[in-house]
């Protein structure tokens, strides 16, 4: 039974265990799999608790159903654009051998991580904890790519395209744009490894792009074309899907895609997942338990992670782990104190160097994003 | 606990793949619950993805949110299901997988 929790998503006996299957795509290990085509499969909690997310165990994420492997040796990334000057057709060589690589440690997170814990329940992919993963990203600027090709003065947006597609041609294919401000920071990539190997298949192979503080949406997997536009995108992905209501969160704006009543989401907001424990397990009196997990933001920084054991009446200071990038998230633990027994719940609640912190209560919205109310795990030491 | 593999098909077209298939053991797991539609509602939904899409949201879902999702399909994703089809895929929705409280 220990073990069986160790490989479910965490999220607690009534949304857990009995629809939870393990299922390996190729190249990939077991993972919870939440829908196998499209294919949605999200990490167990145990692989969450490592520094670094392995490739094996990383989240898999698609919204259209046909999915092309492709031949990086003849791969090309068309760069264009009635915005652009000089438009570019690149290959993976060609990325490698003319921009300066860049490798950085970001947080990529599925804008519907824990939409299955949402209460009300909305439709959608029903993720528990696990639909987000930490890795190095190795790639290059997506900046110096565009400098390159020349911006037009009058460019608005960069919208990208992926080489998945749906299957029936009615369907709208995939696509995305990022204002300019965005696309040309600094930390935004065209990743082609991942944890220092070649990206997977299943996580955007060739290359994809790295939007660091950015919901997962944006991290165009399998690119294959790069648009500057003067006008925004008008699609289903960027006018219906990924929208919240306006003014209900923080984060960046997306001002050429905002509307009085929604606008999409952006950035990630702070938050922290409990990895060392999961609900109801037991812990021997007086024996040593470090308990721990890891605190995220939009790459503002963790300032602190505070936990409580009474209730969340008061709160003490976790201890931060090495700091990995702050676009990565940060590990936290605190001893326990097990020398009495009886019932334990434990609860996390982070704070990011932009001041914001964890809520207590959600923030409904329909379409089940941004879940990063403060979480408990309710333990016994017996 | 359940481990399976599904298999992933490789035809070599033009340096493209084809994407994995669904292997026969998963196609057998993924049948809908009996009901007046079930045929029709399996045979449409399944042209553009597997039908665990429809007890996993369940628990979201009632009658007029099996209508904004079946509109969406239609609409949104082109669907090829007619005025009628839409009505008696709904009902079967609507009597077998509504499991919002």
């Amino acid at each position: 039974m220990a073990a069986q929790r160790l490989w479910a998503s965490g999220t607690g006996a009534e949304n857990a265990a009995a629809t939870e299957v393990l299922s390996a795509l190729p190249g990939k290990q077991p993972l919870i799999r939440r829908a196998f085509l499209p294919p949605n499969y999200e990490t167990p909690l145990v692989d969450l608790r490592a520094p670094f997310t392995r490739n094996e165990a990383f989240f898999v994420r698609y919204h259209l159903a046909v999915i092309p492997e492709i031949d990086a040796n003849s791969w090309q990334l068309v760069v264009t654009g009635t915005s652009l000057q000089q438009p570019l057709t690149l290959s993976l060589q060609d990325l490698k051998r003319r921009f300066e690589p860049v490798t950085l440690a970001a947080v990529n997170q599925c804008s519907g991580n824990r939409r299955g814990l949402f209460s009300p329940r909305v439709p959608g992919v029903q993720w528990g904890n696990g639909a987000m993963g930490n890795a190095r990203w190795t790639g290059v600027r997506l900046r110096d790519v565009l400098r390159q090709a020349g911006v037009a003065a009058d460019a608005l947006e960069v919208w990208f395209r992926g080489a998945d597609s749906a299957v029936l041609p009615a369907t709208p294919n995939f696509q995305k744009s990022l204002p300019m401000e965005r696309a040309l920071d600094e930390n935004t990539l065209i990743a082609f490894a991942m944890n220092d190997s070649p990206l997977p298949h299943w996580n955007g192979a060739p290359a994809r792009l790295v939007v660091p503080g950015w919901t997962g949406t944006y991290w165009m997997k399998h690119l294959t074309e790069i648009r500057v536009e003067p006008k925004p995108l008008d699609n289903f992905w960027m006018k219906s899907a990924y929208r919240l209501p306006t003014g209900a969160f923080p984060g960046a704006r997306f001002v050429s895609q905002e509307t009085p009543e929604t606008t999409p989401i952006t950035e990630v907001l702070v938050n922290s997942l409990i990895t060392s424990h999961v609900a109801g397990e037991t812990l021997a009196r007086g024996r040593h338990v470090r308990f721990g997990g890891k605190a995220w933001d939009n790459g503002a920084g963790i300032e602190r992670v505070e936990i409580s054991t009474d209730g969340r009446q008061n709160w003490r200071d976790a201890q931060l782990g090495r700091d990995l990038g702050r676009f990565a998230w940060r590990e936290f633990s605190l001893p326990l104190d097990t020398s009495r027994t009886g019932a334990l719940e434990v609860s996390v609640r982070a704070r990011s160097r932009s001041g914001l912190q964890q809520p207590e209560k959600l923030t409904f919205n329909a379409a089940g994003y941004h879940d990063n109310i403060v979480q408990s795990v309710s333990l016994r030491v017996v | 606990m359940r481990r399976r593999c599904i298999a992933g098909v490789s035809v070599a077209v033009a340096g493209v793949l084809a994407s994995p298939v669904l292997a026969a053991d998963e196609v057998g797991s993924l049948q809908l619950k009996d009901g007046p539609g079930k045929e029709l509602t399996s045979g449409r939904c399944a042209i553009c993805h597997s039908l665990e899409y429809i007890p996993s949201n369940a628990p979201a879902m009632d009658r007029a949110a099996w209508q904004k999702t079946v509109q969406k399909m239609r609409e949104r994703f082109g669907a090829p299901i007619s005025d009628e089809e839409a009505q008696r895929i709904l009902d079967y929705l609507s009597a077998t997988y509504a499991g919002k409280s």
